[in-house]
């Protein structure tokens, strides 16, 4: 974890209420995908966590979708504008037990961080199957993106507007190696559900510091309590516990 | 210069700053950040006899200048912090440390009190009977005279370090509440503990935190939380530890001219996690500006 101060570069809007952020600085202490990053803005008390979508060097990628008095903020903000913030938080999913042709799932906002996983086993040499689901045709953003990595990518939407019609889990290719998957807590339940292989799931939840001082995400586990902050927000398959 | 270090209780600080119990688990999170040993000392999470998960989710929400937790005394049992946390602790903080208590009945504080009295690491015992967010103890035993003094004199009796109570503000006249503890022995008071509060989420018409009810702490209780240093202080002999919204070295000033010997930094850590540092590096200069002395 480092405290950093990054320079809004872009802030450009790509669905109606979904907005990429390209920001400069240090981003040393991000060192895996799935990792994500607690913004302090003006006049809001606790800070913001935002999953790292992309990174290099000198430049980091944040893809949130409007939904609060924070986020409607970092709309707002024009290039230029310089923000607090704590980068590098979280566990991050470890691609070592991948195996040779992974499946990647994302849903809605939880698209981004699985762009830099896709990225990260891409690049190790992997044959990455992608499924992406969103609610309708005008909420679809990064399959080009993905695409471009080289990912087999499958696009579903709930309304079938466009690729296929239906849940990520009616888009699952007949085989893979291992699954990663990010996305609003029914899609992470079926995916657990359906997925054949092991993987590894992020979850989220409500955060007060974001670093694993203050207890207010923790979650049972298989193997005890954990701080989705600190500990997590990836989860493996086997460990994962639905009891609400 | 102003003269930085203070007396707690028969145990000198090198400066007045502490981070609060529950926003700085046992240590070493911080520590991975800076060296901790720059703190006067620091109170761990509030550890109970048996382990405890505590509320469900979400227990986080915020408010103008604050938030609220019902996070609910999750820890991991006093057993595993005096075989695991401390140890590893030790490693890394090479000062007394402020051990806080909490418990369902009288006997778990007798219980919790009596092994970290046995600890070399812990300088006091700091007893919350003022958390607002456990159905069973907690603040049920900080809110009248009778039943804080009863805590307070079953702790004294079983241990020789100083014991500090920790209050709530959720009461009546918390000044005379201190008295009670002070006449039942207790070495020290910590005030205040997080305010009982709610937030109501629009979109659901639902509470946003799952216990319904939350403590709310950081700026927007400092006011308050000066008010019961100022009350209390006035009404005890014992040293007071002002704890409630303070974020900057001004704010441990204010709360020195109200009475407190030495002060808790909370809801600030987890905002910005080199909050104490930072105080502790401008405390000095803060106070001299303002010509104070003790």
């Amino acid at each position: 974890m480092k405290d950093v101060i990054f320079t809004v570069k872009k802030n450009v809007p790509l669905t109606k209420n979904v907005y990429e952020m390209t920001l400069c600085g240090d981003t040393s202490d991000i060192t895996r995908p799935g990792q994500f990053v607690n913004v302090k803005l003006d006049g809001l008390y606790l800070r913001r966590p935002i999953s790292v979508c992309d990174k290099t060097d000198e430049k980091l990628t944040l893809i949130y979708k409007t939904v609060g008095k924070g986020t409607e903020q970092m709309a707002r903000m024009p290039a230029g504008t310089e923000l607090s913030v704590l980068s590098g938080l979280g566990n991050g999913y470890d691609t070592a037990p991948s195996g040779d042709h992974p499946l990647v799932i994302g849903g809605g906002v939880g698209v981004p961080p699985m762009y830099l996983l896709c990225k990260r086993l891409c690049g190790e040499g992997k044959h990455v199957s992608v499924v992406l689901g969103f609610n309708r045709a005008c909420d679809v953003f990064y399959e080009d993106k993905f695409k471009a990595l080289g990912a087999n990518v499958t696009v579903m939407t709930a309304d079938g507007s466009y690729g296929g019609k239906g849940f990520v889990t009616d888009g699952l290719p007949a085989e893979y190696s291992y699954c990663f998957a990010c996305g609003p807590e029914p899609m992470l339940r079926a995916v657990f559900n359906s997925c054949k292989s092991d993987g590894q799931l992020s979850f989220e939840e409500r955060m007060g510091c974001g670093f694993g001082a203050c207890m207010g995400c923790s979650c049972s586990t298989v193997t005890g309590y954990k701080r989705i902050c600190k500990d997590g927000p990836v989860l493996y398959k086997e460990e994962i516990l639905w009891e609400k | 210069m102003g003269k930085m270090s203070v007396d707690l209780c028969g145990i000198e600080l090198d400066n007045p700053v502490i981070p609060a119990s529950g926003t700085f688990g046992y240590g070493l999170e911080f520590a991975e950040l800076y060296d901790i040993n720059i703190l006067g000392t620091f109170s761990f999470k509030g550890t109970t006899r048996e382990p405890r998960f505590g509320n469900p989710t979400p227990r986080i929400a915020e408010c103008a200048s604050g938030m609220l937790n019902a996070v609910g005394l999750q820890n991991p049992g006093v057993e595993h912090v005096i075989k695991h946390e401390l140890p590893a602790l030790k490693k890394v903080f090479h000062k007394k440390v402020m051990a806080n208590i909490s418990g369902s009945s009288v006997e778990n504080y007798v219980y919790v009190s009596e092994l970290l009295d046995r600890e070399e690491q812990v300088g006091w015992l700091e007893i919350n009977i003022s958390c607002p967010n456990v159905k069973a103890g907690g603040m049920g035993f900080g809110t009248s005279c009778e039943s804080a003094a009863a805590v307070t004199k079953a702790v004294k009796a079983v241990t020789r370090k100083p014991v500090i109570m920790k209050l709530s503000p959720n009461v009546t006249d918390i000044a005379a509440i201190a008295k009670a503890c002070e006449d039942a022995g207790a070495d020290g008071i910590c005030a205040i503990n997080t305010l009982l509060g709610m937030r109501i989420d629009l979109k659901t018409g639902k509470p946003v935190i799952a216990n319904v009810t939350g403590g709310v702490s950081g700026p927007c209780v400092f006011p308050v939380a000066l008010r019961a240093v100022y009350q209390i202080s006035r009404a005890v002999k014992i040293p007071v530890i002002g704890c409630g919204g303070v974020s900057r070295a001004e704010d441990v000033l204010e709360m020195m001219y109200a009475g407190a010997t030495a002060v808790q930094v909370g809801a600030a850590n987890l905002v910005d996690p080199y909050a104490c540092k930072k105080i502790i590096e401008k405390l000095s200069g803060v106070m001299e500006r303002y010509g104070f002395r003790r």
